[in-house]
């Protein structure tokens, strides 16, 4: 039955409180561990027409008579556009529109950081529209960019207000602690780097609009073009088949898709506007950098009594804060903990979420300094994470949905013990060790989302849900779910999604959700198809007729199932759960690290496809790498000007970076979640790669690594204020007898 | 004028200097399968095979190969190859695929058994930001079946 009910809704961390209309999740679990399809690994679906290159990427789509448009984006961290004129561009051949400032909202003469866009031109081919862009004359009025984030917090340049979070005492724990520990953390920009730069295609079709996108969000597109545009919902078409890539920077429809409108509108034209990848570079989202002034409190036998954290996320010009804080108050079971996190608003890109915002940041800090701890205490790291485990929610004083971290270290054991025989073999210039991190996240998903369930009388079975496929391979899982719901086999079911005219919502593909959300939809309507199709059995008097027999009867007849996501369980929190454990080399002379094996166990209830599942976890580690080791988006610090636009400068992981990766899921169904047990598995596996590797380098060196990438200036900086520390030690020791 | 073999069928193309072989291929003769994602030569998306060696073809001028041998994925889609990666799960957003298993194959036809130092050297040049570099090498290790 239907019923409106108002709950929290969570994405990415962040949390509103929304009505939605849910359905009650009636179907049992299903029975823990591999079902028939379901948990048993199925090559996806989808792979042939990717591989072999015939599925249409929104980059390769060529509408007859479509335009194509450059944008003109400010070179400037911090500029107003004094005059602009577009006569010149307009009138080149081949051109067909220009719009500037003001035109629409999205472009500006007033110009934040460097990339906001101020004026575009659509022309024949992209080369004649970027031709004319250097055609357009403007004067522009130079200004001081702020771009410090100390600096920023200073002169309260906030995006929003400061958020202080407290629970308990944390200056009384920080007093009763017989340990005390803290340091500064940094960590840097980083840039999705998607290999589909963002881009789309519109055509307008009388006062309907279609937006063919590369994005993870085709409702949050709809929405926001209806609104913005004031077009009915419903004329909007928002269509992404495949696309490539997002990792949190897709989530909404952005300047191209408003330039490409307007430029629709004004030529009557279908209009493509895509980025360039030094657009990519610019203009469309980043990992916030981040300062985390930490300090941690402990009693002498490892138990934490107060964990405090001054965050500064220097979030650029718009974005949102990302909780950087997150783990700090939710990953271990100390009472007494206090955060404050700034949102320092510069003239520098706007971030957008990225693979479990914040809380990778944030991880990196806690978890480093929590080694740090273990050191001074003289505990083993993992044995002071069990001490502080949370078997509770101690924020808001709730229960897990299910949590399974401590069966996760269980099973890190093995891959721990081997950091006596990787530290053996260390040699005179290059050492090595073994570090660890525990990894919490969000990733429960929610209500609304829905599917459709169509079978024919050939016994086979279309799955139909507005939701997209970034790659994640959750076309197949939803694939898998209804033929196991169904009983049929896997290659009788096809699963049509990515198009907002031709199915139900579905969640976004953001924030671990769309398998644990969509997915039970998606039992649900093949249970319910299932019934009917009993039902009628039942009516022949065949009750225990396999499907196919019973359907065959159907001729053109159709049995269509619906079904809903029901509610999250009152009075839960939900989150996934993990640990990686990291070995690495460092040669201390020349500062150059190798991440050599990297082991993790994650928690995530049942898994659907455990060879997709792999492939997320390796993904997310590899991407992790990057983060640790080689990635950033520098700018320089007078100018604020982005020197990192190109692929050779910001430095992607290779194959050649890619250390021995061993991947293990505990498959424990949250029975109390929904009928699927499943949570999210995008975002988990980056969370504590950074930190496992951090520590793992001050196992192999005694170095405290604090920023992030760990460059070799970075690692040689850590190595020279160990062995300072250690002489300082050294000198202020009683003379041995 | 320039005349290119593309996958073994000719084709006459109207080639100003300065038109890449992506743009050819992509916007002339309709052969998408090779993808654009920088543009200028770091992340191999584009690679096609030039007389069967990797070239990148984002920064390979179309006027510059009158006559040459151009292979696409197009051409490349029945090699044991394609289904090798989709056995091990080689691609998720599938965007890069294209260029990888062409480099894939350029390899395996010049080393038909590679080892793992071999395949990293080899594959350096190919980016996956979805990070399927472990299952690229084993599809690469497993491509006979």
């Amino acid at each position: 039955m239907a019923r409106l009910i108002r709950t929290e809704k969570e994405i990415e961390g962040r949390y509103e409180e929304v009505w939605i209309v849910v359905e009650e999740d009636a179907l049992d679990q299903w029975p823990a561990g591999p079902l028939e399809i379901v948990g048993k690994p199925a090559p996806r679906m989808d792979g042939y027409e990717r591989a072999r290159g015939e599925a249409v990427y929104t980059a390769d789509l060529e509408l007859p008579g479509m335009l194509h448009t450059a944008v003109l984006r400010s070179p400037h961290p911090h500029a107003r556009v004094r005059s602009i004129d577009l006569s010149k561009a307009l009138a080149a051949p081949g051109v067909h529109a220009a719009i500037g400032p003001n035109d629409i909202p999205q472009l500006v003469d007033e110009c934040c950081y460097q990339g906001h866009a101020v004026a575009a031109v659509c022309a024949d081919t992209y080369a004649t529209a970027r031709a004319a862009l250097s055609l357009i004359e403007i004067d522009w009025d130079v200004r001081e960019p702020l771009l410090d984030p100390n600096e920023a917090v200073a002169r309260r340049s906030f995006l929003s207000d400061p958020r202080v979070r407290e629970r308990g005492d944390a200056d009384k724990g920080l007093a009763a602690a017989d340990v005390i520990v803290e340091g500064e953390f940094r960590t840097q920009v980083v840039l999705h780097n998607s290999m589909e730069t963002h881009q789309a295609v519109v055509q307008w079709f009388g006062d309907g609009i279609d937006v063919y996108i590369s994005t993870q969000a085709i409702w949050a597109v709809r929405d926001r073009v209806a609104e913005q545009l004031g077009v009915a919902a419903d004329k909007v078409r928002v269509v992404c088949n495949y696309m490539g890539g997002g990792f949190g920077s897709k989530n909404g429809p952005d300047d191209y898709t408003f330039i490409a409108a307007e430029l629709a509108k004004r030529t009557g034209r279908p209009v493509k506007c895509a980025l360039t990848r030094r657009e990519e570079n610019l203009a469309v989202g980043n990992r916030n950098a981040t300062i985390q002034r930490l300090t941690v409190g402990a009693k002498s036998d490892g138990t934490l009594t107060a964990l405090l954290g001054e965050y500064v996320n220097a979030v650029g010009w718009g974005g949102w804060m990302a909780p950087t804080d997150g783990p700090m108050h939710s990953l271990y079971a100390c009472a007494n903990v206090r955060s404050t996190l700034y949102g320092a608003k510069l003239n520098l890109p706007p971030m957008k979420a990225f693979r479990a915002p914040g809380f990778v940041e944030g991880t990196f800090g806690l978890e480093s300094l929590l080694d740090e701890l273990a050191a001074k205490l003289g505990i083993d790291p993992l044995e002071l994470r069990r001490i502080n485990h949370a078997d509770h929610d101690a924020e808001d004083d709730r229960p897990f949905s299910s949590k399974n971290l401590l069966e996760c270290y269980r099973r890190a054991e093995p891959h721990w013990e081997r950091r006596h025989e990787v530290r053996a073999r260390s040699t005179e210039t290059v050492k090595r060790g073994v570090g660890m991190a525990s990894q919490v996240w969000y990733g429960g998903g929610g209500p609304p989302s829905y599917a459709w369930v169509r079978v024919g009388s050939d016994g086979r079975a279309n799955v139909v849900t507005a939701m997209q496929d970034i790659g994640t391979g959750t076309r197949t899982a939803m694939a898998m779910i209804a033929a196991e719901e169904l009983g049929i086999p896997l290659d009788h079911v096809t699963v049509s999604l990515g198009d907002s005219s031709r199915g139900p919502h579905a969640t976004m593909s953001a924030g671990s959700s769309t398998t644990p959300s969509v997915g039970p939809a998606v039992r649900a309507a093949a249970a319910d198809a299932r019934r009917q199709i009993e039902e009628i059995a039942e009516q022949r008097g065949t009750p225990d007729a396999p499907l196919a027999e019973v359907v065959a009867l159907l001729e053109d007849a159709q049995i269509l199932g619906t079904g809903a996501r029901g509610p999250n369980p009152t009075g839960m929190q939900v989150l996934t759960f993990g640990v990686q454990v990291a070995e690495v080399a460092v040669d201390i002379e020349t500062g150059e690290i190798w991440v050599e094996r990297v082991a993790a166990i994650h928690d995530v209830g049942r898994v659907i496809n455990p060879l997709g599942a792999r492939s997320q976890i390796e993904g997310g580690i590899i991407q992790g790498i990057g983060h640790t080791l080689s990635e950033e988006r520098l700018h320089d610090p007078k100018t604020g000007t982005i020197l990192t636009t190109t692929l050779d400068a910001y430095r992607l992981p290779t194959i050649a970076d890619v250390p021995e990766i061993v991947s293990e899921l505990v498959d424990e169904p949250d029975t109390h979640l929904t009928n699927l047990g499943s949570k999210g598995l995008g975002e988990p596996p980056i969370v504590p790669t950074a930190a496992a590797i951090a520590n793992a380098i001050r196992d192999a060196t005694g170095a405290d690594v604090r920023s992030l990438p760990i460059s070799r200036e970075e690692m040689l900086r850590a190595l020279r204020e160990a062995e300072s520390r250690k002489s300082g030690e050294q000198r202020g020791a009683p003379a041995a007898v | 004028m320039v005349e290119l073999v593309v996958n073994g069928g000719r084709y006459e193309l109207d080639a100003p200097v300065g038109t890449s072989l992506a743009e050819a291929l992509r916007e002339r003769i309709g052969l998408t399968g090779t993808k654009l994602a920088c543009g200028e030569g770091h992340c191999g998306a584009c690679t096609v095979l030039v007389d069967g060696k990797p070239a990148l073809s984002c920064i390979t001028l179309a006027h510059r190969l009158d006559g040459r041998e151009v292979t696409t994925i197009e051409g490349l889609r029945d090699h044991p190859m394609v289904a090798a990666f989709v056995r091990a799960d080689a691609l998720q957003c599938g965007f890069c695929t294209p260029g990888q298993i062409v480099s894939a194959v350029a390899l395996v036809e010049a080393s038909p058994e590679p080892g793992a130092d071999e395949i990293r050297h080899r594959m350096a040049g190919n980016i996956c930001r979805c990070g399927t570099y472990p299952k690229i090498e084993e599809a690469i290790r497993t491509w006979q079946g």
